[in-house]
């Protein structure tokens, strides 16, 4: 029997997901998913849209109107769901490739824009859906398929990009903590503007096996040795954060959203032909 | 009432028809010689309640107007040459998730960033093949001012009708030439709003095609809970791993088009009665063929003009029953002979086939085409 | 059949872009049909750069000049650029500092377009309007009613008594020489 949550939100004929054993994008989805009934918000009113990947097909199995577009793309579909359609709730769901390879210059003018989207990334480090490649989040000197030698790009900080091109709420939680991406997704999604979450997710499949980083479980419990609150982080020494990655609320500044902002002109543009 | 004559610019009249077919959102990327349209939507949008958005490339634009066609506004990109290859693979979005949109391309010249001041007709057949994999395709081409406000609102009607991305090919000379136009009464206009369902929200599948086989398609927003992809998918929108739902996807993608070729199709032929040599052409080059064969017919050569209107699909049951009438089909295009393969295609050994190119980014002239006729008579 | 094939040239910048719009829509204030073309990009910004004209009662085809009947050249780069394509019988109208050179059976009229409104009038933004008063008072090309109004419904608002003005200097220039 579904819970009454997965029976309200998602589309149970869809169900059991595509996702591998271990993967942690079913927990995220879920979180996702209790956020948007926390926050109360009509299910005919909310739009999911994603691109291409493993994350991607999240959308197909959440009961609202949803969209699984083009790689990278997603981002830009939404942004013409949102200015053309104001009222919707706009949840955009991508994976670490997506977001920030092929739709990072998407990420950034939609950060910069600061338009109403809630984008969550859910990040696994690795291509998965294609075989175990590296991804921009891929930590330097790790392997993937397309890096049998250890890949030597450095790698995307996803919070620190977003935060720095213009999201005006970012924040960061793990597959392991999904409460906190539960509140996090709730919080972005009542932000005005452009909101970003970074969800980190395990890929056993391939990130863990290329790089023996074990069983699931035990990629969840370096989730949980490894994230640091934001709020403990502060009385930590360097030393003490040394490898860790703070999770938390780790940007919260409001500003006026494009929509409204596109609206102020229409408005104006009526007032003076009156 | 008819508006007053004025003096207009092809890409302004561009603007000027797809606000009148109801245009309310448009998103795009500045390219020469494109570029006025997207600043002409960019004033008058807001003027009618409509949204403009100025995306980080064409890929970004060609993605928003399909995200703001689900939620039911009618939209438009408009872009040249480069940016008309970066739009190619959500066109195809468009087209398997059946999306109504309208894409303006006026052609430059290519390839690469070329010149991009100048006319060219290259995208003849990245129109038709520009996207991967079997889809359909409209595309009109106009060759004036006045035409080009006309097939805009054509473009969205069939974008509505169809579920179907529309291409209209404009070329340099046609989007920044400015003539005298005098444009209808709105009253006079047709225009088209694509098929909403009619039943509860329970009962819709979103890609169960009617006897026209298009789908009814219900706004995002509104309560119609369905799930839209790029993958090959069944009635339900859901994707699908079956060879059997792909193959009644993808032929019904292109059959929707097919059986409506009758009502698509559409040309404009002139002196064809008597005429011993046609001159197919198209766009800008159209003008030059009437003038060329003005010309031919005061030297007693009996020379008639035939311009397809839509490329895509291509009016070929007419031009196959003037190929078995004429003995000579001359085809002048900005290009290295695109069009011509077509209308090899068609005419089969019907009639001889004399192909007239120029890719110096200059509009063919008149006489140009004279000589050429003069040379293979 | 009444064809008129006009180019006006100078240097990007004299606003003779604007002049070749301004001179299609008074042919379409007399009655008649007008296709304006120019050139674009680097060329119609510093460098010569062209306006072209084609007035007539009937449909016009072929849009671009061809066999051209009047030529305005406002700079000497430009004359040299376009001087090429003018029929036998044309007629050229440039400025006084270019140098033309006389062949056939082509009108020449010499006038110092630029000068007029630089000092003359002390507003060198006018110059295209000096330059289309100077044309149509010499060719007749279209009426100068149909001129006034399209220059009034084009220029900016607070500028109509000086375009009024630039007018009067062109017919007044060219009446002078003619």
């Amino acid at each position: 029997m579904p819970s009454v949550l997965v029976e309200n939100y998602f589309r149970t004929e869809k169900l059991p997901q595509i996702w591998c054993p271990g993967c942690g994008h079913g927990i995220i989805t879920r979180s996702i998913a209790s956020a948007i009934e926390k926050s109360g918000i009509d299910k005919n009113k909310i739009c999911i849209v994603s691109g291409i990947g493993c994350s991607s097909r999240a959308p197909g199995y959440l009961d609202f109107n949803t969209l699984h577009t083009t790689h990278g793309r997603a981002l830009a579909f939404a942004t013409g769901i949102k200015m053309a359609k104001p009222e919707i709730k706009v949840i955009v769901i991508m994976g670490d490739g997506d977001a920030t390879a092929i739709g990072g210059n998407h990420l950034i003018h939609a950060c910069r824009r600061n338009i109403g989207i809630t984008a969550i990334v859910y990040n696994n480090s690795i291509y998965g859906m294609t075989g175990g490649q590296y991804s921009p989040t891929t930590p330097k000197y790790d392997k993937g398929t397309t890096a049998p030698y250890g890949n030597i790009d450095k790698a995307f900080d996803i919070c620190k990009l977003a935060a720095s091109a213009g999201a005006t709420y970012v924040g960061r939680a793990t597959a392991y903590h999904a409460s906190l991406v539960t509140s996090l997704v709730q919080n972005a999604i009542s932000n005005e503007g452009f909101s970003l979450i970074e969800a980190i997710s395990m890929c056993p499949t391939y990130y863990g096996r290329k790089n023996k980083k074990g069983s699931a479980v035990s990629m969840m419990e370096w989730q949980k040795n490894s994230a640091i609150n934001i709020s403990a982080a502060a009385k930590m020494s360097p030393e003490a954060l040394e490898g860790k990655f703070l999770i938390g609320e780790l940007k919260n500044s409001p500003e006026p959203e494009y929509t409204n902002e596109y609206q102020k002109i229409i408005d104006r543009l009526k007032k003076e032909s009156q | 009432m008819k508006s007053k004559a004025r003096l207009m610019q092809g890409n302004e009249a561009c603007v000027e028809g797809a606000i009148a077919a109801g245009m309310r959102f448009y998103a795009g990327y500045p390219i020469t010689p494109s570029t006025e349209i997207a600043e002409l939507s960019a004033e008058r949008l807001p003027l009618v309640g409509g949204r403009f958005m100025q995306m980080e490339d064409e890929i970004g634009g060609m993605a928003a107007i399909i995200g703001a066609s689900l939620t039911g506004a009618k939209s438009m990109t408009a872009t040249s040459g480069p940016g008309f290859s970066l739009k190619q693979e959500n066109i195809g979005y468009a087209s398997i998730a059946e999306v109504p949109c309208v894409i303006v391309n006026v052609q430059r010249g290519g390839p690469s960033t070329g010149m991009p001041t100048s006319p060219a007709q290259g995208e003849i057949m990245q129109a038709r093949w520009g996207t991967h994999g079997d889809h359909p395709v409209i595309a009109l081409t106009p060759s004036s001012v006045r035409e080009t406000f006309d097939l805009t609102i054509k473009a969205f009607n069939f974008a509505e009708k169809y579920r179907t991305p529309v291409i209209l090919l404009m070329d340099e000379v046609i989007g920044h030439m400015r003539e005298k136009v005098q444009l209808p009464d709105p009253s006079e206009i047709e225009i088209i709003d694509r098929k909403r369902p009619d039943c509860s929200s329970e009962e819709y599948l979103p890609y169960e095609a009617d006897n026209d086989l298009v789908p009814p398609m219900a706004d995002f927003g509104t309560g119609y809970r369905y799930h839209v992809t790029g993958l090959v998918h069944d009635e339900t929108g859901f994707p699908s791993n079956s060879t059997a739902v792909a193959d009644k996807l993808i032929r019904r993608l292109s059959n929707k088009i097919e059986i409506h070729r009758d009502e698509i199709e559409s040309w404009e032929e002139e002196n064809t009665e008597d005429a011993e040599v046609l001159i197919l052409s198209y766009g800008c080059v159209a003008r030059s063929s009437k003038s060329a064969m003005n010309i031919l017919r005061e030297r007693g050569i009996k020379a008639g003009t035939f311009r397809p209107i839509t490329i895509w699909p291509f009016p070929e049951k007419r031009l196959r029953e003037l190929a078995a009438k004429v003995k000579t089909i001359v085809v002048p295009e900005m290009n290295l002979g695109q069009l011509v393969l077509e209308v090899e295609r068609i005419c089969g050994c019907n009639a001889k086939i004399e192909k007239l190119n120029k890719v110096s980014c200059e509009i063919i002239y008149p006489e140009e085409i004279v000589s050429k006729i003069e040379e293979v008579l | 059949m009444e064809r008129y094939e006009i180019r006006l040239s100078g240097s990007g910048g004299q606003g003779l872009l604007l002049g070749g719009i301004i001179l299609a829509e008074g042919a379409i204030n007399d009655g008649r049909n007008s296709v304006q073309t120019q050139s674009y990009g680097p060329e119609a910004r510093g460098g010569a750069s062209k306006s072209e004209v084609i007035i007539s009662s009937e449909e016009i085809d072929f849009p671009k000049v061809r066999n051209c009947d009047i030529l305005l050249s406002l700079t000497q780069k430009a004359y040299d650029e376009y001087n090429e394509g003018l029929k036998e019988d044309g007629i050229l109208i440039v400025d006084s500092s270019v140098n033309a050179v006389k062949s056939g059976n082509i009108k020449i009229y010499s006038i110092p377009i630029i000068d007029s409104a630089v000092k003359d009038l002390g507003k060198p933004m006018v110059t295209n309007i000096v330059a289309l008063g100077v044309l149509v008072e010499i060719t007749k090309v279209i009426s100068k009613e149909s001129l006034e109004k399209a220059v009034l419904e084009r220029v900016p608002k607070g500028t109509e008594e000086l375009n009024r003005k630039a007018l009067a200097k062109g017919y007044e220039i060219a009446n002078k020489l003619m």
